[in-house]
């Protein structure tokens, strides 16, 4: 699969981690990613607010270079990104007269004909092949303990029209990327209002206010981590989390779902920018690391203990030994002997 | 952001509809607004309040009537400010503009070292080649508002 | 030889100021084939229509032309008339000189020369005329009704009652509809089976009321008066010739665990079952899909598993082997009364509609309908009428109403209000507070609807008497946290916002037409509209018939309403009814298509754009009585006379009586021939 990628202005600064991470693990998706030659600011939310025509030319700008690099699919990470290019898209394609303005504007040549896709919608594509890979690594999987809440945000699920990819008052689709990666995610009520977005900087109080309370319900509903797919909603869960956090309260870490899919694929956490939170996530990780390996000699103990028992029938019957697996025990029928002995 | 805004978004619209100017451009509560969208997804007359307060943003602006709350201005102005000059934002250059404008001189101070320590902060600004193409667009479409003065789409 | 009669009339000012009457009189006196010619001030009137008439016997006319104003006000006046003179009725015709020409025109001497030529084309079109019988059709004095909710029960009584036979069909085991499952109705607040139940059983007992219960139609064919309806009677599995409503079969059953939808989900039944104890008729219906031995059966199981409830029927009434069986009953008039259902607030929707995402998609258990509360507060229901929460079986504190779940919202597809709603709310805080006198009810709504007699004041008492509390606003969100349901609103009357955390929250959903309905409706003939409400011939003026002549409509099927319209409305559906049974012949104009069988081709492209369904096949044999071809022919009892047909008919074979060819060719041809 081969897209054309808009980093967007954050992933070279304050959401480094979250294109390293993207970088990181698309080769083993079978990504390619090429990026934009050139790419200008989206205008985020500053430029739509100044000037709504402002606010379509500037994606529309880069929609359009995308075009000329021959790309018919364009990857945009960030949600804001991605919801003014999507937006830029359906204002161009549906409003009657923005067509012609924006050509105005822009001076170069425009057909409206690249498709634009988030992070979440590519990986929930891509869940299988997670899936596979994830059953196919040798170590235990350390997610396997983890409970985690997905957070959407306001952007990747607002407007409907624009971003279509999955429902806006219970999306699943990063759900089902972090079921994919083996990990636990968590019922909750706040996965799609809003954090305090732009707000960060001039009106932080209303950041504390709303994102505070996002994280309060992910913990209550016995979530150990928070998985974003937006650097805005992850500065002010992560950056912004000291503010927020009472005493004798666990931090919560912030993750991005491209490290979460890292984590799952076996990558090691350098390479994820797993160091650059503000949150430490190295606690959570060691613990479930922990968890994964204790759980795994477990389950290694079980399967000898099973094995020696069953060797020990076979001894006594002379019957071939049955593979110990979890069908012989639930079928009536006997299953058919393995080669190689009891695989658990 | 409801709870903070003296008129939240329904009240905003019935100002509209009630032609209003002095209650809409009476206070910041058109500028607290995040365009989280929840408004426009909920109404069931599909009414869209999120886009007719960007209209009104820009209307504001264009007609100079409405103060918007310093600190929102100035990170708005900030921001483009700086994607005029390099096409792309550089977080440092957004920064110390927005301080600069919103005499908001120490906040964050605190946090830079931690920025620069985890390597978010680059602090050399990166200018895209086609830096000039985005000053223009910028540019244009102010002209085009200002001098339009027509419908606003 | 023609002999036509002309009469000009002045309708005191309204032609005579424009047109000179006397003039028009003069000129058509001169044209051929007119022997007869004279003016008056009001022709409608009795003086007039004696002229009419004496001038048809004394000078013995072959036809009369009335120059006045539209036929749409007095053909029939005329025709009338000209019948009682002893002329065919359909050899009078009228030229319309008023809303055609004095209405219009200003220049009194164009307008007259104007009238003057209308008045000789319908002269040169009578000329054609030919005699034509008023078509008689016989009606069967039988009404099918298709529903045995409250609107279908009343109007059955009242079509009864007024000494026409009833067949009644309903699709669930019992009759009683929603009506049976309300715990207290408004505004009144009678226990709701207390009513109902005396006329379920005088349905079951009436002479002239044949119930087909678990049944539903199948086909209809025919035309107002002479329809013929099939109707399948789904397999109960028990002889309803057998069976005395014991109930022992019920009490053996060992599957207990069924979600039982007269409960809406709130309780859980037997697999055979009598939905409720006053069930008309006292027949239990076993439910196949969840029986343990049919689920056997179908998972390829050979033996016999269970059996129970055949074992315990001392009448020997229970047949597993029992399959659907037809019935056709010859009927002349079908009322649909079909009734409605609730709009579901989970997420699998029909096309066109979206569930409420932001309300949980019905999975927060203790976020019920307003059917469910019913249930829970009626005192045959699942919890004995103790108001409970589902998750936990404890008595909520604090109970959230939220009115408009569905109902004027656009964006989920449901424009409409649903009319019932504000008022059912009311009742339910009343129930509510009732029973549990320290809780908090808490109403969020738009508006209140309450129009009928005594409503607004009911609402007012919820308010003032029993204490519930109304917040003006709607409820954007809705989950569970923890063990408390959260609603966030808004109070828009004191401008904040509200958060209440409540022990359960009741959706007062919309109302929909029944599943299935446009499949009913397709198999009738009948139109409905984009939700699936039937159409009404008139909105104003006709309200309980269709525009399909014979179907009438009666209840919730056309639009929301509540149960005192929709027993207004059976009343006023069975005196349609009975109007129509009332002549043993029903007449109808005889301007209907007629085909000329000799030079038919058998194309058939009549049948495929008549609307109504009237083009019959006839076989045409030669002498010896072998068929030789098939031709159309019109089945005036159902042509309403479109003239679609005659429009395509590529042979010219078919034509409208009083509308032929020769005589709109004459028409035409007399226009400037003079």
């Amino acid at each position: 699969m081969s897209l054309g990628y808009y980093p967007g202005c954050s992933m070279h600064g304050t959401s480094r981690e979250y294109d390293e991470s993207l970088k990181a693990i698309a080769p083993a998706l079978g990504v390619t990613m090429t990026e934009i030659d050139d790419w200008c600011c989206c205008g985020a939310s500053s430029a739509h607010a100044a000037d709504h025509l402002l606010g379509v030319a500037l994606p529309a700008r880069n929609l359009a270079l995308a075009e000329a690099q021959g790309h018919d699919e364009v990857l945009a990470p960030c949600a804001a990104c991605f919801n003014r290019l999507a937006g830029a898209r359906h204002a161009v394609a549906n409003e009657p007269g923005m067509a012609a303005r924006v050509q105005a504007v822009l001076e170069r040549p425009f057909a409206n004909s690249v498709a634009v896709r988030s992070v979440v919608e590519l990986l929930l594509g891509l869940a299988p092949t997670i899936e596979e890979q994830v059953a196919a690594r040798l170590e235990p999987n350390q997610l396997g303990e983890l409970s985690i809440a997905a957070y959407y945000g306001c952007l990747l699920v607002r407007p409907a029209e624009i971003t279509g990819f999955d429902d806006s008052e219970r999306p699943s689709s990063m759900e089902s990327v972090i079921a994919a990666c083996g990990a636990r995610p968590v019922d909750w009520n706040m996965a799609v209002e809003c954090c305090g977005g732009a707000f960060s900087v001039s009106r932080t109080s209303s950041v504390v206010r709303l994102s505070r309370a996002i994280i309060d319900d992910a913990r209550s509903h016995g979530a150990q981590a928070i998985v974003v797919a937006c650097p805005l909603c992850h500065s002010n869960l992560d950056f912004r989390q000291a503010a927020m956090t009472r005493r004798g309260e666990e931090p919560m870490p912030i993750l991005f779902i491209t490290q979460l899919v890292g984590l799952a694929l076996g990558l090691p956490a350098e390479t994820l920018g797993l160091g650059r939170h503000f949150v430490a996530t190295e606690p959570l990780l060691t613990q479930l690391k922990a968890l994964a390996a204790a759980r795994a000699a477990a389950d290694a103990a079980k399967a000898a203990a099973a094995a020696e028992k069953a060797a020990a029938r076979a001894a006594a019957s002379d019957r071939p030994v049955v593979a110990a697996s979890a069908a012989a025990a639930s079928d009536p029928a006997p299953a058919p002997p393995s080669a190689g002995g009891g695989d658990a | 952001m409801g709870r903070e805004m003296p008129l939240p978004p329904h009240d905003i619209m019935r100002a509209v509809i009630n032609n209003r100017r002095d209650r809409v451009f009476g206070d910041e509560s058109i500028w607290l607004c995040l365009t989280c969208e929840t408004c426009s997804a909920r109404c069931p007359n599909g009414c869209d309040p999120a886009r007719v307060i960007d209209a009104l943003r820009e209307l504001a602006v264009s007609e100079g009537v409405s103060p918007s709350p310093r600190n929102v201005r100035a990170f708005h102005q900030a921001f483009l400010d700086q994607i005029k000059f390099s096409g792309r934002l550089f977080e440092v250059g957004l920064v110390l503009d927005y301080k600069l404008r919103s005499g908001d001189l120490l906040k964050d101070v605190a946090n830079a070292p931690a920025m620069l320590v985890r390597g978010k902060l680059p602090v050399k600004p990166a200018r895209i080649a086609g830096h000039g193409d985005v000053r223009r667009i910028i540019e244009a479409c102010e002209r085009e508002r200002t001098a339009g003065g027509g419908e606003l789409t | 030889m023609a002999r036509i009669g002309v009469f000009v009339c002045h309708c005191g000012e309204n032609i005579a100021r424009t047109v000179d009457c006397a003039r028009v009189v003069e000129e058509l006196k001169s044209h051929p084939g007119v022997v007869h010619s004279e003016d008056y001030k009001y022709m409608c009137s009795d003086p007039g229509q004696a002229l009419v008439r004496k001038a048809i016997e004394e000078n013995d006319l072959t036809g009369v032309v009335v120059c006045a104003c539209s036929p749409h006000m007095h053909e029939k006046t005329f025709r009338g008339a000209a019948a009682k003179a002893g002329l065919n009725p359909f050899l009078c015709e009228m030229a319309n000189i008023r809303e055609h020409c004095s209405w219009i025109h200003e220049d009194r001497g164009e307008a007259t020369d104007k009238a003057i030529d209308i008045g000789r084309t319908i002269i040169e079109k009578v000329k054609h005329n030919v005699p034509l019988e008023t078509i008689r059709i016989p009606v069967t004095k039988r009404a099918l009704v298709i529903g045995g909710g409250i609107a279908g029960i009343q109007a059955a009584l009242d079509i009864a009652d007024g000494g026409a036979e009833v067949v009644l069909v309903e699709k669930e085991s019992s009759i009683g509809g929603h009506m049976s499952q309300l715990s207290e109705t408004f505004p009144t607040l009678d226990c709701s089976q207390c009513i109902l139940t005396p006329r379920m059983v005088e349905v079951l007992q009436h002479p002239r009321i044949k119930l087909h219960s678990y049944s539903e139609l199948e086909s209809l064919e025919g035309y107002i008066g002479n329809f013929k309806a099939t109707i399948r009677k789904k397999a109960r599995s028990v002889d309803e010739d057998l069976c005395n409503g014991c109930g022992d079969c019920q009490a053996a059953c060992p599957s207990r665990k069924i979600a039982s939808e007269f409960d809406a989900g709130t309780g859980k039944r037997s697999a055979i079952y009598v939905p409720f104890p006053q069930a008309v008729p006292n027949i239990p219906v076993l439910d196949r899909v969840n029986c343990t031995r049919f689920k056997a059966k179908r998972k390829g199981i050979e033996k016999d598993v269970c059996g129970k409830c055949q074992e315990a029927c001392l009448k020997g009434a229970i047949d597993y082997e029992q399959e659907d069986s037809f019935v056709t009953e010859d009927v002349g008039a079908v009322v649909v009364a079909t009734g409605f259902q609730l709009y579901s607030i989970g997420r699998d929707q029909p096309a066109g509609l979206k569930g409420y995402g932001e309300y949980g998609y019905g999975d927060v258990p203790d976020v019920i309908d307003g059917m469910q509360f019913e249930r829970l507060a009626s005192a045959s229901g699942p919890t004995g009428g103790e108001i409970l929460r589902p998750s936990d079986g404890k008595p909520p504190k604090t109970v959230v109403f939220v009115q408009c779940v569905g109902s004027r919202d656009p964006e989920k597809g449901i424009p409409y209000c649903s009319k019932i709603c504000c008022m059912y709310t009311a009742k339910h805080t009343m129930l509510y507070k009732n029973k549990m006198h320290d809780g908090k009810a808490i109403v969020f709504y738009m508006d209140i609807r309450a129009g009928g007699k005594g409503y607004d004041e009911f609402t007012r008492r919820a308010i003032e008497d029993d204490g519930a509390q109304y917040v003006r606003g709607r409820v954007s969100r809705i989950y569970r946290d923890g063990d408390v349901v959260k609603v966030w609103g808004f109070d828009t009357l004191s401008g904040e916002q509200v958060v209440v955390d409540a022990d359960m929250v009741v959706l007062a959903t919309a109302m929909r037409p029944q599943p299935g309905i446009a499949e009913l409706a397709q198999k009738l003939s009948i139109s409905y509209d984009e939700h699936g409400f039937i159409n009404e011939a008139h909105p104003k003026l006709r309200p309980v018939e269709t525009n399909t002549a014979g179907i009438y409509i009666a209840g919730a099927c056309q639009a929301p309403r509540d149960i005192p319209e929709s027993v207004a409305m059976a009343s006023a559906t069975a005196a349609k009814v009975l109007g129509l049974f009332s002549a043993d012949e029903l007449e109808r104009e005889p301007t209907v298509a007629l085909v000329n069988e000799q030079t038919c081709i058998g194309c058939f492209s009549c049948e495929q754009v008549c609307p109504y369904g009237a083009i019959e096949h006839v076989d045409v044999c030669d002498v010896e009585g072998h068929i030789c071809g098939v031709v159309a022919r019109v089945n005036p009892g159902i042509c309403q006379g479109c003239g679609t047909c005659v429009a395509v008919c590529p042979s010219k074979s078919v034509e409208l009586q009083g509308f032929t060819d020769e005589q709109i060719y004459a028409e035409i041809n007399a226009l400037g021939s003079w």
